[in-house]
């Protein structure tokens, strides 16, 4: 890989060739904002939040999209930079809610964080605001258009990790929206309900429904898991807080890089919910009675001996489940063998 | 016998003024007098001047007829073609002297335009490839393809052409650029979106010279290693789309498109892409991602389309008007070319002259010419002798230019560092009855509508600016607002992703550079001079000089002028909407603007 000399904020680095402005700042630990940007999802260079000044550029190039040359001497705090930062956080400002607290975004939110870094108060622009009806058709998670800053990426993630392509963008100019085909409620859209663009947006724009008013993000102890449903063995975070689990955020760094289903994503409430099972049930004079493991694993065991003896081995056979982990599995199939049969299958095949 | 050649302009100014119908009463007349064969009647494409149009041209004399209707057709015949009796009331009439005109090239409009790339607009039936040919069509190709590749890019680069779609960048050098890329595939595409409002010279030369585009395509196709070619042009040029489909068709029959173009291993096949017509598909990337059948929105340059344009290829991506500027390039050679022109701008330029000017219409000058000469002498000064004011170029990019730049030579690099630009070569002439600040207000409107809505600075602060300009023009201007705007537009133009943002302050900036104290009245004095804000407008009767007639209340839609005939009327500025009828009525110079 070819390396080019380039200057940030003094410092002088040597970098690759291939980089942008932004990883070459993040290489050297210095931090750019951004809202449109996602290093999984093709570069847009949308909110330009993250301009910077280039020695002998015209205007101010966005870190995002801009790649490295030889020489380049580049600043991401000067005076004009932080101007542009802040007229640019104003203008969000002029047509945003001032909802912050009670918003479930608050504390993990880019606008928010952005706002106090650049001492941004509210908006010296007085003049429209869109008003948008908030949809909450869909059991999963809000989608609340007042927020959204029009960073586009739940537009990408969806159409380019998803594939669903449930959202757009739509009409031009103050009246643009990020939407639905026909601006239906996500409900009936194509919508898989993922929610993969709900953890991509930067602002409050699209939150869960689970969890609400409960999770502020410091309240909470975040624990890495892996997902119990399927065998993709996606890891993510549970949020929990009081020993409840509050919230998901996927895990980003990981194999899956926070790709997640709708199952993964939103189906963890059975954890605490009341009509879980606990213990084992034996039906007895035709109604479920709770027994304990003894009981059950006797009962399941000498079942298995009256058939065998009876029909011979090949007459058991066992159906596994994805949502089994690879160890479950390989021992599921030694305890089919072990009972002399072959017949084992799991779901998953279909 | 030589069959004399009548031109009947068929471009979509003419045909909208009725040139078909002349065309069909003239046909028919020729029949009806049994001398239809000794008369060539052919629909040639734009010449530039739709605003006197039908325009007809009887050759070979050379007589230039405007406004002709069909009503007028048996006049024409009985008298010009038979008996050799010019009408005169059909001539063109010079607008100061009075005169009536019988050439066309007498025409101040004309006299002073070096029609080069317009050559054969108005002048060849575009339907018809027999008519290019006859006039040195495709002999540039034959040139070119006598050249390796890297000779036809340096000849490009040579003859010193720039862009016409607006940056003005050094067109060989793009050439360059596509042909160093890699890539298994290239690609060419012409981009006659044209969304400039008033603009239509890209449209004109579709029109009236599709081959023209076609062969500048094919050149670069072969210089830059391309195989495939696009057209993007939107779908309100139906007949732009028309004599471009029947042109490529001709092209394929005669072998300059299709396998083995004249014998060599050079292929190319062109195709048409319809647009819907938005403004920001003009802009490059945002046409290459409609071409894809992507939302039309800029992409972040680099890559540049050289590099990674159509579907990731390396494309070479030019205007109507420069490809239009490759055959002639050529055919005379490089050299001959770069004789007109200035230092740094060489060729000539086309420019849409609309507005408060005398004559509008479509004028190819050399580049260098001043715009004094553009305005006055082609576009034959201000209407109803009133008083210049500004200047718009560049439509809603570019920038006003006062009465003090107007001996400016006009080339690309003296219009940007006055504040203006070059653009596509929009016009927009304003005498002393426009506002400047409704001016701005209006250019923003346009942009603020148009913007993609990407990116921050541009769909919210071109708003912002807006409302700034609507508060200021409805009287309701503050301390402030002046610096606000500034703000604005210094961080739209610092950061906004593509050229459509970047360049939306000009006008306001412009603007207020040149016309400052007339925003600052109306902040400061709630007052507009050219009497355009009409909140900020009050109508009022010098008693001295009302005479008493009472035209004014007579006229008066709402009934707010009262007084008794013979002695001074008063205005109730309560109930008055200033519509301005009383001013524009009285004839004693009574009413005055306060
Ligand atoms: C908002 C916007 C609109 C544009 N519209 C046009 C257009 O209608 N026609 C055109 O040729 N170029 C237009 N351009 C310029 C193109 O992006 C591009 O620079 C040009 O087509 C390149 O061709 P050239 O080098 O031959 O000028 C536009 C640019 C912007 C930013
Ligand atoms: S989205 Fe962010 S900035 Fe907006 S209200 Fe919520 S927390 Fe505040
Ligand atoms: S939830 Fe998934 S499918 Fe639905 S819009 Fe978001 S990303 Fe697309
Ligand atoms: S909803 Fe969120 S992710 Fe989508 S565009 Fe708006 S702010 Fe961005
Ligand atoms: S500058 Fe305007 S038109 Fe261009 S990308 Fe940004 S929002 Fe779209
Ligand atoms: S400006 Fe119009 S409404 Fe006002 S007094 Fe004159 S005619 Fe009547
Ligand atoms: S038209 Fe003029 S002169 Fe006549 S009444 Fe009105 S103001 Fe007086
Ligand atoms: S993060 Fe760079 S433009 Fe949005
Ligand atoms: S269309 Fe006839 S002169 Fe333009």
């Amino acid at each position: 890989m070819s390396k080019v000399k380039i200057t940030i904020n003094g410092m002088p680095l040597e970098v690759d060739a291939s980089m942008t402005i932004l990883e070459a700042a993040e290489s050297a630990g210095i931090e750019i904002p951004t809202f449109c940007h996602d290093p999984e999802l093709t570069r847009a260079g949308a909110c330009r939040i993250c301009v910077v000044e280039v020695a002998g550029a015209r205007n101010l190039p966005a870190a995002c999209t801009t790649p490295v040359s030889e020489g380049m001497v580049i600043e991401t705090e000067s005076e004009r930079v932080i101007k542009a930062r802040r007229v640019n956080l104003q203008l969000i400002w002029a047509n945003h809610p001032q909802d912050c607290l009670t918003c479930e975004k608050t504390g993990s939110c880019k606008l928010q964080d952005y706002s106090y870094r650049y001492n941004v108060t509210g908006s010296p622009y007085k003049g429209e605001t869109k008003v948008h009806e908030l949809d909450d058709t869909n059991p999963f998670f809000f989608r609340d258009l007042n927020k959204c800053i029009y960073c586009g990426k739940c537009v990408r993630k969806c159409y380019e990790v998803n594939g669903a392509g449930a959202v757009e963008f739509m009409y031009r100019g103050f009246n643009t929206k990020v939407t639905t085909a026909f601006d239906v409620p996500l409900e009936e859209s194509s919508c898989v309900m993922c929610g993969m663009c709900v953890d991509v947006c930067p602002v409050g724009a699209l939150t869960p429904k689970q969890g609400l008013h409960n999770n502020r993000p410091w309240e909470v102890k975040k624990v890495l898991t892996t997902c119990p449903y399927c065998g993709c063995g996606c890891t993510y975070y549970l949020h929990v807080r009081n020993d409840k689990i509050v919230g998901i955020t996927p895990n980003f760094k990981g194999p899956m890089k926070g790709h997640m289903c709708v199952k993964g994503r939103f189906g963890w409430d059975f954890v605490d919910s009341p009509d879980r099972l606990k213990t084992p049930l034996i039906k007895k004079n035709g109604e479920f009675v709770e027994a304990t493991w003894e009981e059950a694993l006797d009962l399941v065991a000498a079942k298995f001996k009256e058939v065998r003896a009876q029909y011979g081995a090949d007459a058991i056979a066992g159906l596994s489940s994805a949502r089994a982990t690879n160890e479950e599995n390989y021992l599921f199939q030694k305890l089919l063998r072990s009972l002399g049969t072959n017949n084992v299958d799991h779901c998953a095949r279909l | 016998m030589e069959r004399r050649r009548i031109l009947l302009c068929a471009g979509t100014g003419c045909i909208s003024s009725g040139s078909l119908g002349v065309k069909e009463a003239l046909l028919k007349e020729l029949e009806k007098r049994g001398i239809a064969d000794q008369y060539e009647v052919v629909t040639s494409g734009c010449h530039g001047f739709c605003e006197q149009g039908p325009i007809v041209i009887v050759h070979p004399e050379d007589i230039f007829y405007c406004r002709v209707q069909a009503e007028d057709v048996p006049e024409l015949v009985e008298e010009y073609l038979l008996n050799n009796r010019v009408v005169e009331r059909l001539l063109y009439k010079d607008p100061v002297s009075g005169e009536h005109i019988k050439n066309h090239l007498e025409i101040g409009f004309y006299a002073k335009q070096l029609r080069r790339v317009l050559r054969n607009c108005g002048v060849i039936d575009p339907e018809n490839i027999n008519e290019y040919l006859a006039r040195g069509g495709y002999e540039g190709l034959k040139n070119a393809l006598q050249l390796s590749q890297l000779e036809v890019i340096e000849e490009v680069k040579k003859s010193g052409l720039r862009g016409r779609g607006g940056a003005g960048f050094p067109t060989g050098l793009k050439w360059e650029f596509t042909y160093k890329a890699q890539g298994d595939k290239k690609y060419v595409v012409c981009n006659a979106d044209e969304g400039d409002p008033g603009a239509f010279m890209d449209r004109s030369v579709l029109e009236g010279d599709p081959h023209a585009v076609i062969e500048g395509m094919l050149i670069a196709a072969y210089a830059v290693g391309a195989d495939e070619g696009y057209v993007y042009v939107r779908a309100e040029y139906p007949l732009a789309v028309k004599r471009l489909r029947l042109a490529i068709e001709a092209a394929n029959r005669h072998g300059f498109l299709g396998k083995n173009i004249l014998g060599t291993d050079f292929s190319f096949q062109l195709k048409i892409k319809e647009g819907a017509g938005a403004f920001v598909c003009g802009e490059e990337t945002a046409l290459l991602a409609s071409i894809e059948g992507e939302r039309g929105m800029p992409r972040p340059r680099p890559p540049f389309p050289a590099n990674a344009g159509l579907w990731g290829k390396p494309t070479c991506l030019n205007n109507v008007e420069t490809f239009a500027n490759i055959p002639l390039i050529f055919r005379l050679g490089a050299e001959e070319y770069a004789k007109v022109g200035t230092e740094r701008s060489k060729g000539t330029k086309i420019f849409a002259l609309t507005g408060k000017i005398n004559n509008t219409g479509l004028a190819e000058v050399p580049m260098g010419i001043t715009m004094r000469e553009i305005i006055f002498d082609i576009g034959g000064g201000i209407k109803g002798g009133k008083k210049f004011k500004a200047v718009q170029i560049g439509g809603p990019s570019g920038g006003c230019l006062p009465e003090e730049k107007l001996d400016l030579p006009v080339d690309y690099d003296s219009l940007t560092a006055a504040g203006a630009m070059m653009g596509s070569g929009g016009l927009v002439v304003m005498d002393e009855e426009t506002c400047m600040v409704d001016l701005a207000r209006f250019f923003l409107t346009f942009t603020q509508k148009e913007s993609c809505g990407k990116c921050t600075p541009c769909r919210e602060g071109t708003k912002r600016m807006l409302e700034i300009l609507e508060r200021i023009t409805q009287g309701n201007g503050e301390d402030g607002d002046l610096e606000m705007l500034e703000d604005l537009a210094v961080t739209i133009k610092d950061t906004a992703l593509c050229g459509l943002g970047q360049t939306a302050p000009n006008p306001v900036l412009s603007t207020l550079r040149y016309f400052r104290d007339e925003y600052e009245e109306h902040i400061y004095e709630k007052k507009c001079r050219a009497g355009v804000c009409t909140n900020l407008v009050s109508y009022y009767i010098v008693p001295e000089k009302c005479v008493g007639c009472t035209l004014c209340a007579r006229n008066c839609p709402v009934n707010a002028i009262s007084g008794e005939r013979k002695s001074p009327h008063e205005i109730d500025p309560s109930v008055c909407i200033k519509c301005g009828v009383c001013y524009e009525k009285c004839k004693f110079n009574a009413i005055i603007l306060k």
